[in-house]
């Protein structure tokens, strides 16, 4: 028997693993992964396609981390069934793993929706390594001169970029009206969709894919797609790059709750003792919602994996939240979107907006009784550490809001008490 | 660990910092070369900020939590738990910026050009770091801090 059994091992079981190291050195730690390298990171499966990196420098870890960490790392099986009672997770492979404590850290899946012709050979979802090895692959094979990438947000931007480098003509749909209408409104999506088409991407919004065509040639193969108001657009490949969902099947049927994830506590404890969830199978506190969602980000899932592995070493600690948050680093336009980035008109709120139009700059503050509760950079993103770091303390900015959006703004305009307290002077 | 740590009140905003650390971190150490020919463009690790009449510069804490740390989706920040360093390789880094972000001192750099992140390492191997050494009035000071 393990003390301490991990389901998956990207950011929240590493996460983990780091934070029960820190605390317990000999208890024994078995880690269960359906991936055979699972130390990589996914944000970056995009560089693999477009060759900017290898699978050497995907590695987030050493190959050597689990070894380090005194680990039994049981790769490429799959954990198919929990047993609470007996405190047992079967695998695929027939063991049976016992544990102590447990942490399910399985990850989101993709969300493919039901399409007409999604079978086709040609269709890709794009989270792992393995998608975008086999995207990779496809490409070269099939010499594919076009794609239809469905989705504009976060990993549709993505592999979006990493196709048009690999010299593809890329075709955007987006349901929404707007392109990354999760991080941006309406002015700063307008200035990155300009941005994206001026690099020769088209971008059609307010539609979707509703039917994957063959090729005249080979009915098997994607040869293009029918968009809902009946436009076709010719193709070799789809890449379906809508979100994720919680891969939370292990818990199906057993006693541990989920609403559209595993529901956490802020010790990332389900609500079965001893069994805790954590990244984005996980519903975790969103400090700024005041509430537990769905939050698939990885720099939160790492956090909560090291909440969840804290107190799976008996050290009590207290998830302090995360937000809806993502820098973006593509077509040379970064970003950065926090909070309350899109909000309906409410009284309670306040906004501040700037706006340099030649240089595509574009900055929005949303405020509650003078805290930041929302922020938007586009193409001036270097001082939005600060602002995080008044977001995430909840900061009375009163005394110098006029300043949040000019281009000085920095720690030198923050009240000295401050600056004196975070040591940036003395 | 020894950190640097801004004395604003003699600050007198020249900006001398930004110019040493950038010939510092140059592939040629020779200023004219840093600043007019280097491909790609050194980046300075130190900022000096300004909200006049106040001044003073800025770099990597190395926090013993670091935020950037836990937020790296490449790895390329790590921690060194033996130095208290938090370092950085750019040749794991994605550029993803995701540290800028999430780094409560607005302290680490873009280097736009080479599409990485540039941070302070407090010049490893020399006595002092270049903006400590060369700040003509002492507004920075290298100094043992408690954690």
């Amino acid at each position: 028997m393990a003390k301490y059994v991990i389901v998956g091992a990207s950011a929240a079981g590493i996460g983990a693993v780091e934070a029960i190291r820190e605390i317990d050195q000999t208890g024994t730690i078995t880690m269960i992964s359906d991936e055979t390298c699972a130390h990589y990171s996914r944000p970056m499966i995009g560089d693999l396609v477009s060759g900017k990196a290898d699978t050497e420098k995907m590695k987030c870890r050493s190959d050597e981390f689990w070894k380090e960490n005194n680990i039994e790392a049981l790769v490429g099986k799959k954990a198919t069934t929990l047993n609470l009672t007996e405190k047992t997770v079967q695998l695929d492979s027939g063991e049976k793993v016992a544990y102590e404590k447990l942490l399910i850290a399985t990850g989101g899946k993709p969300f493919v929706p039901n399409m007409e012709g999604s079978d086709k050979d040609g269709v890709f979802t794009f989270t792992t390594m393995g998608d975008a090895k086999r995207l990779a692959a496809k490409i070269d094979m099939i010499n594919a001169k076009a794609a239809v990438v469905i989705g504009a947000g976060l990993i549709g931007i993505s592999v979006t970029e990493a196709l048009m480098k690999r010299g593809l003509k890329v075709t955007m749909v987006e349901l929404q009206e707007k392109i990354l209408s999760l991080l941006l409104d309406a002015k700063g999506s307008d200035i990155v969709e300009d941005v994206i088409r001026k690099e020769g991407i088209n971008i059609i919004t307010g539609q979707s894919v509703q039917k994957i065509l063959g090729k005249p040639d080979n009915e098997g193969a994607v040869g293009g797609v029918i968009l809902t108001k009946g436009d076709q657009v010719p193709c070799d490949l789809v890449i379906v790059a809508i979100g994720v969902v919680p891969r939370a099947e292990l818990v199906a049927g057993t006693a541990v709750k989920t609403n559209r994830g595993i529901v956490v506590d802020c010790m990332m404890q389900t609500n079965v003792p001893d069994v805790y969830a954590s990244g984005d199978v996980a519903e975790a506190y969103d400090f700024i919602m005041n509430q537990n969602r769905l939050l698939p980000l990885w720099p939160l899932a790492v956090l909560e994996g090291q909440v969840a592995g804290y107190n799976m070493a008996g050290k009590k600690t207290s998830y302090t939240g995360g937000t809806n948050m993502s820098s973006l680093k593509y077509f040379g336009i970064p970003i950065v979107s926090i909070g309350l980035t899109n909000a309906k008109e409410d009284p309670a709120l306040e906004v501040l907006v700037k706006q340099d139009t030649e240089h595509n700059i574009y900055k929005k503050i949303v405020l509650k009784n003078n805290v930041i509760v929302g922020l938007t950079l586009v193409n001036c993103i270097e001082r939005a550490g600060v602002l995080f770091y008044l977001i995430k303390n909840t900061v009375n900015v009163k005394k110098f809001k006029q300043k949040l959006l000019e281009d000085d703004f920095s720690w030198a305009v923050l009240p000295t008490g401050l600056q004196r307290k975070m040591r940036v002077i003395q | 660990m020894k950190k640097i740590i801004a004395n604003q009140e003699v600050c007198m905003g020249c900006g001398l910092c930004e110019v040493y650390c950038t010939v510092q971190h140059s592939k040629s150490k020779d200023i004219i070369k840093a600043y007019n020919s280097e491909k790609p463009k050194p980046v300075s690790r130190v900022r000096l900020e300004i909200n006049k009449p106040v001044s003073f510069a800025i770099q990597c804490r190395h926090c013993e939590d670091a935020p950037c740390v836990t937020a790296c989706l490449s790895g390329a920040m790590q921690k060194d738990e033996k130095t208290g360093l938090v370092t950085h390789n750019p040749e794991k880094c994605m550029g993803c910026w995701t540290c800028v972000m999430v780094c409560p001192y607005g302290a680490i750099m873009m280097d736009k050009e080479g599409k990485v992140v540039a941070k302070c390492d407090l010049c490893q191997g020399f006595e002092e770091p270049a903006c400590v050494a060369n700040c003509p009035n002492q507004a920075l000071i290298f100094k043992e801090v408690k954690p």
